[in-house]
């Protein structure tokens, strides 16, 4: 689970990363909430993991403006994005959501994972 | 009534005096009819007259009231019996309620066993799983009309998936002889003609002897590749009544066909092909009907050194072997200079693909200049209307046949053509993709460890709880898991044949628990000790919840792991991709899609109708506790269901 703490600590150090302005810092709270409404889980997991139906997002997402430009143009099977669907703001705070989700630990220390 | 047809003269026993009596007994009746009058009085919640209570009374007694002789129907279940069918499915029902009878009371405790299902599909879609459990086709007894409507959906996946059933559907064909009302309402002229697209072949015998040959043509028919449903009307009068005196019946003795075998030179040509390329893949979908046909793809596989792509429509090829490319599909086609597919039953998209985009983009996956080779029943059996044959693609060579029965002569013109250079190629080949394989592995276990631990449960961790606890033990999965992401077939080792049965073919929703069940049955008639597991889709299992009952009421043992996603989410997919294409957004687009306010609590509804049911489970550090308890169950012959939460897909 995406503990509350580590996605308000991150909020800052995003905010800094993405260049913008404290009233304009990304929301990965609010980027939770759009992951789900904007359906983005359906195809790729409620937090990133990628399925058959839709590529790992998280964790390492792609950088805000790669990953804005595929949604926003492509021709794939997932559909674009558009602005008046899912604007700037929505978009860089599910890509902070994205970026909260924590390394995924090496699969050798799970034990279910190295059976025969 | 129709005794006076000499072409139905079952009734001789019936003496004139005996229905002028009846007649001229009771004031009213017809003499023709017997039951006019009484048919047509109105169904009442009041005490009858006296006069209703005589004219009932003529109309039931009389010679017929117990006749003398062998039933019909009973002649019917000896064909059964000669063709070593061991279960029909029913649900009951008017029309054919003088086999029913024979079933349970003519030498009972002998095949074929009645099951019991709550809705005909269900009762199709266990004969689908049964079937290819076991290579043998289960029958079923329903109601020609109401009751073959209700099957259609799951008689359709089984004619996409290539399995074969027997139907039985009851009809009054004659009008003057059949009850009013509901019998009559429930009859047509043509019953089949609404399956008749998707069954191989039909019937409508008018006497037991034709009834007789019928059957076994029938099974005959559906056991020969492409093996499918078939379907016998049987006519309720000659259930319900004698065999005629005198008349002598005979069983056809049933020989199976030979499958059909692919022409000599055009097998020759296509292993020579095989044996020259440098990039050669073999695409597999419905290629191994039994386990000697995985063997046989081992051998074939092995011998040129050749990717094989699983297309999952049966246990076909061993997951882990080195030779199997299936994660790398899109490489080892792009590279391939020569393409066989065997039993593939859409080969245009192996070669081609195209995308969901509206525009549908088209696109090559294979090169322009890629040979090409099928080997398929597809090009010997055909039907017009529905489109289960998928896009028309031209291959190279192009062998009609079943693919399983003519392995063994491309093996051997395979090992005949290789040259000692080819050889050489083909080692080095081997090495190359076994390293592919350990690299994509390795990339895959890594995948299955992100999120982990996260809630819902994510479909990599369940799979891998689950093999877990049954990894040592004799396993066999009875549904597909495609909806899992596919991650069963990425974690766990699929290298017996029964471990795996293929999908629904035609993708019509609810077929996941009653083929299930269907599968479950074979492994237990089999009495092979293999634990039954079902992933089940919590939409699909709505379409027949009925299933759980059955599983319960003829005990059969089945570990059924929801993977319970609160959504339809293929079509919540579907629905995102038109508004966002639309540009009209998509947040309504859990609109109709998704199982929520209330959930569904399918550990309840399994424990309604007798199941053990456990859950929901939401935390993943809760399923390996569940699981244990659950597969300790099922191995003590009881059915049990698990409710996980999980991820969408």
């Amino acid at each position: 689970m995406i503990k509350s703490f580590s996605i308000a600590s991150m909020t800052m150090s995003l905010a800094l990363l993405l260049g913008v302005s404290a009233s304009q810092a990304a929301d990965p709270v609010k980027g939770k909430e759009y992951f789900m409404k904007y359906q983005c889980s359906s195809c790729h997991g409620t937090v990133g993991q990628g399925t058959n139906s839709g590529p790992k997002l998280a964790p390492d997402p792609l950088p805000l403006d790669a990953m804005m430009n595929f949604v926003r143009n492509t021709m794939g099977q997932m559909p674009a994005y558009t602005e008046k669907i899912l604007n700037d703001a929505q978009f860089a705070d599910i890509h902070a959501y994205l970026s909260t989700m924590p390394k995924t630990q090496d699969y050798k220390s799970i034990p279910l994972l190295n059976l025969n | 009534m129709r005794d006076n047809n000499p072409k139905f003269d079952r009734r001789k026993f019936m003496t004139g005096a005996a229905v002028a009596g009846a007649a001229v007994a009771t004031p009213g009746a017809d003499a023709t009819t017997g039951t006019a009058q009484a048919a047509i009085r109105p169904p009442v919640a009041v005490r009858p007259t006296a006069q209703e209570m005589n004219l009932e009374f003529a109309a039931l007694s009389g010679p017929s009231a117990t006749y003398p002789g062998k039933p019909g129907s009973d002649f019917m279940v000896d064909v059964l019996r000669t063709l070593n069918i061991d279960y029909i499915a029913t649900n009951p029902a008017s029309s054919c309620r003088g086999i029913h009878e024979s079933i349970i009371n003519y030498n009972p405790g002998q095949n074929p066993e009645l099951l019991t299902v709550m809705h005909e599909e269900t009762g199709a879609g266990m004969a689908h799983g049964y079937a290819k459990v076991t290579g043998k086709p289960m029958a079923l007894l329903f109601h020609g009309t109401v009751g073959i409507m209700h099957a259609s959906m799951a008689v359709y996946n089984a004619w996409c998936d290539r399995v074969p059933m027997i139907i039985f559907a009851g009809n009054h064909t004659d009008a003057a002889d059949r009850l009013p009302g509901v019998p009559t309402t429930h009859a047509a002229q043509d019953p089949l003609q609404m399956i008749r697209d998707f069954t191989k072949w039909d019937d409508q015998p008018a006497s037991l002897q034709h009834y007789a040959e019928s059957v076994v043509r029938a099974y005959k028919i559906a056991m020969t590749a492409p093996q499918e449903p078939v379907c016998i009307s049987l006519d309720g009068h000659l259930q319900d009544h004698p065999i005629p005196e005198g008349v002598k019946l005979s069983i056809p003795k049933y020989v199976a066909s030979s499958q059909p075998h692919g022409d000599p030179n055009a097998v020759r040509e296509a292993a020579r092909m095989l044996a020259a390329a440098q990039h050669p893949v073999i695409v597999v979908d419905r290629a191994a009907r039994t386990a000697k046909g995985q063997a046989l793809l081992i051998e074939l596989a092995e011998a040129l050194n050749a990717s094989v792509v699983d297309l999952f429509g049966r246990q076909n090829f061993p997951n882990r072997h080195p030779l199997n490319q299936t994660e790398r599909a899109r490489v080892v086609t792009g590279q391939a200079d020569v393409i066989m597919g065997l039993e593939v039953n859409d080969f245009w998209n192996v070669i081609n693909s195209m995308t969901d985009n509206i525009e549908s983009t088209q696109s090559r996956r294979a090169k322009a200049d890629v040979k090409t080779i099928t080997i398929s029943t597809q090009d010997l059996y055909i039907r017009g209307n529905y489109q289960d044959f998928q896009r028309f693609q031209t291959a190279d060579v192009s062998i009609a046949a079943d693919s399983e029965v003519t392995l063994p002569m491309l093996i051997e013109e395979v090992k005949r053509a290789l040259t000692p250079e080819q050889k050489a190629v083909g080692t080095k080949r081997a090495e190359d993709l076994k390293k592919a394989n350990l690299q994509t592995k390795e990339r895959l276990m890594q995948a299955a460890a992100i999120a982990w631990d996260a809630q819902p449960i994510t479909t990599a961790r369940l799979s891998a709880e689950v093999w877990a606890v049954i990894k040592d033990e004799n396993w066999g999965m009875v549904s597909r898991d495609s909806s899992l992401s596919n991650w069963p077939h990425r974690l766990w080792n699929f290298d017996k044949y029964h471990q795996f049965i293929g999908g629904s073919g035609g993708a019509g929703v609810g077929y996941g628990l009653p083929a299930a069940l269907g599968g479950a049955l074979g492994h237990k008639a089999m009495g092979n000790g293999v634990i039954p597991i079902n992933f089940q889709n919590d939409g699909d299992a709505m379409f027949a919840p009925g299933a759980l009952w059955t599983a319960c009421h003829h005990n059969i043992p089945i570990l059924n792991i929801m993977h319970n996603n609160r959504a339809y989410h293929q079509e919540v997919m579907h629905v995102q991709r038109m508004g966002n294409r639309r540009n009209r957004g998509i947040e309504n687009a859990h609109i109709g899609t998704v199982i929520d306010k209330p959930f569904v609590d399918f550990a309840g509804l399994a424990k309604s109708m007798g199941m053990t049911g456990i859950g929901p489970i939401s935390n993943p550090n809760d399923l390996g506790p569940a699981l244990k308890r659950a597969v300790a169950m099922v191995k003590a012959k009881e059915p049990v269901l698990l409710d996980i939460i999980t991820q969408p897909r």
